[in-house]
């Protein structure tokens, strides 16, 4: 194994990944991945569970052997290449320590395989601890520690080895949820000093939005996205994309094409006709869409806006938002989070407006057919939505 | 009142099964003082005169025995936990196929009677030329202790994280370091358990030990007690086998007092959450 070298003389660790396959028997769950990552990156997979994301890092890291494709390190193929001699570093969900071994022999494990010289060794993990705030515990065993301080002894685990890659799987869901936001911030200030790349695996969306450079959305072992956090939250590529970023989910309403002409697209959802501008490929007369707007964006500005009306089924009080839960009258049911307070009731008749600009759209294939869409600018608080 | 019936009749019944148990044990200890004619009156209390142990120890080959049983039960021990926790990982970590059908196969093999197999290992045994030697006891006892220690240890392997391993993988540690720096430890009050068991059975195994040695010198202790004769044909030394007995429980419960702790402490405590 080569040594890991000082930060100055860091070695590129850009990674792509071609055409990256795995099956399990007859059950494919990766179908050809292609990635790349540049170095000093973070990127998060993310995901619903069962999609692949977590054997896609396994497969990076060489736990998991590839079917088929090339998983490229610094620009040399490490498919044949044994886990530790990939100078990668993973931090694992369980955190997985040693339970045997106090916090130094547990960072230490793994240097002393490298054959890397004691004093050295020495050096790294006093200041692996610094940085971790771990001086104090070195000498405990896993099980004397809290849960926050194994997840950092996990994580220094990594850092002494000074891996060209970072991999982290799910760390943080077996913390508690105020110990995951400081845990989160620590993360993303790691990232910032080290400099490294890392790859994040999560299917919590707000650690993939908040931590991310990059956010590589799969599903069914496929890619759906690649993107910005923002990207994906304005300009989801396709239905999947769209429902999975953004909680409350984006609501997506079944549709039909009407007219197509003069740049307009008349659409009808059940009674209600919906006129959106639209200049993208031809659209025939008849064919089925979906209309997709979040929640959140239910909120009309100076522009032309998209009404769209319905019941009230339940309204929810959560303080800095409120959300309005509706049923339109072909038994579609939509979310309003509206910011502050909101005067209705069950069963109500209830408008629900949005601009145009933050209207999505989709295909009957799910693809996206308009661009970037932009939320309404808030500062219109106050009017009244009631219908009366 | 029905609470008080309740703690009356809980403690009555702790009493008879400490009675039930410790006493042949007790008056194991108490016979072992007498001899003679003392042995046949009824005495809970007699003076303590080890006359019977003096015997045994100055005589014969007594201590030859226990060292035999030692070195025997001792062998038995270290071999099978060796194999047990390198066959344990292979059942219980690796995939291949017909591990179910060996895994049935061990415990299959563990359950014929010892009588079933002693002819043929009888045979077997004449064949390797180990007859009348300690090896032959070391191979035979195998057979019970090997099925048992490597069903327990691959079940307890199979509790141990996967993750665990993957961590120890991406360290950079081989599979021959994984067992012996990360499951070895970790295994450590299975290990203690399942190898006091093994040890025991060997210590007291009586009827391969009976067949497969002939000399006084090779015998074991549980043989060589039954063959303590007395001074005439008429007379069976109570005294001196109590006596013996007594001896050869005694590290038994050494060995129980010494590991207890460890069995009974959950060191994976923290490997993960």
């Amino acid at each position: 194994m080569t040594h890991l070298l000082p930060r100055k003389e860091k070695p590129m660790a850009d990674l792509s990944l071609t055409n990256v396959r795995k099956a399990f028997g007859a059950f494919t769950v990766l179908h050809g991945i292609d990635l790349k990552i540049e170095d000093g990156e973070f990127v998060v997979f993310v995901g619903p569970s069962g999609c692949g994301k977590s054997t896609l890092l396994r497969a990076i890291a060489g736990l998991e052997e590839i079917s088929g494709g090339d998983i490229c390190i610094g620009g040399q193929v490490v498919n044949h290449i044994a886990p530790a001699e990939r100078q990668i570093a993973m931090v694992f969900q369980s955190y997985a320590l040693y339970p045997h071994m106090d916090v130094y022999k547990n960072m230490a494990f793994g240097l002393k395989f490298a054959k890397i010289p004691k004093d050295e060794i020495d050096r790294r993990i006093r200041k692996a601890a610094s940085i971790l705030k771990l001086d104090a515990v070195l000498d405990r065993k896993p099980g004397a520690l809290s849960g926050g301080q194994r997840q950092r002894v996990a994580i220094g685990r990594a850092i002494v080895r000074q891996p060209k890659v970072f991999l982290f799987d799910e760390p943080l869901s077996n913390l508690d949820a105020a110990l995951r936001v400081n845990t989160r911030i620590e993360i993303a200030k790691l990232h910032r000093e080290l400099g490294a790349t890392m790859i994040y695996v999560t299917h919590d969306q707000v650690e993939a939005m908040t931590l991310a450079d990059k956010i590589v959305v799969l599903n069914t072992g496929r890619i759906e996205q690649v993107g910005t956090p923002l990207d994906l939250y304005h300009a989801p590529a396709n239905l999947f994309v769209a429902g999975f970023i953004g909680s409350p989910a984006m609501n997506l309403i079944e549709a039909r094409v009407d007219t197509v002409g003069g740049g307009n697209l008349q659409l009808s959802a059940g009674e209600q006709k919906v006129t959106l501008p639209y200049s993208g490929p031809a659209v025939a007369a008849g064919a089925a869409v979906t209309i997709g707007i979040r929640p959140e964006h239910w909120i009309p500005g100076d522009g032309p806006s998209v009404k769209i009306e319905g019941t009230v089924d339940l309204v929810e009080h959560l303080g800095e938002t409120s959300i309005v839960y509706l049923r339109l009258a072909d038994g579609q049911m939509i979310t309003v989070r509206y910011p502050g307070d909101i005067f209705c009731a069950a069963g109500d008749r209830f408008v629900a407006e949005a601009p145009v600009a933050a209207v999505h759209l989709f295909d009957d294939a799910g693809q996206a057919m308009l661009g970037r869409r932009s939320g309404p600018a808030y500062g219109i608080l106050g009017q009244e939505f009631r219908a009366r | 009142m029905k609470r008080l019936a309740k703690t009356t009749a809980l403690t009555l019944l702790k009493i008879i099964v400490v009675f039930y148990t410790i006493f042949p044990f007790y008056w194991a200890i108490v016979s072992s003082f007498k001899s003679g004619a003392a042995l046949f009156s009824v005495n809970f209390f007699p003076a303590i005169d080890l006359t019977n142990y003096r015997d045994l120890l100055t005589n014969g080959n007594f201590l030859r025995n226990i060292l035999n049983s030692a070195i025997v039960a001792v062998s038995v021990v270290t071999l099978s936990l060796i194999f047990a926790i390198t066959s344990a990982y292979a059942l219980g970590k690796m995939k291949f196929r017909g591990r179910g059908i060996v895994l049935a196969g061990i415990l299959g093999a563990s359950m014929f009677p010892q009588i079933v197999v002693l002819s043929g290992l009888f045979g077997t045994i004449r064949w390797l030329g180990l007859y009348n030697s300690l090896g032959s006891l070391v191979l035979s006892y195998m057979i019970f202790s090997l099925p048992f220690t490597v069903w327990v240890m691959t079940s307890f392997i199979r509790q141990i994280p996967a993750e665990l391993e993957d961590a120890a993988r991406m360290d950079g540690c081989s599979t021959w370091a994984m067992i012996w720096q990360i499951y070895f430890p970790l295994l450590a009050p299975a290990l203690a358990s399942t190898g006091l068991l093994a040890f025991i059975a060997s210590w007291n195994e009586f009827l391969f030990a009976l067949t497969f040695t002939l000399s006084d010198t090779v015998r074991t202790v549980p043989v060589g007690l039954a063959l303590i004769s007395g001074s005439s044909r008429f007379e069976l030394p109570f005294g001196t086998i109590m006596a013996a007995s007594v001896i050869v429980t005694v590290p038994l419960i050494l060995l129980v007092l010494i590991f207890q702790r460890r069995i009974v402490s959950g060191l994976t405590a923290g490997a993960v959450k």
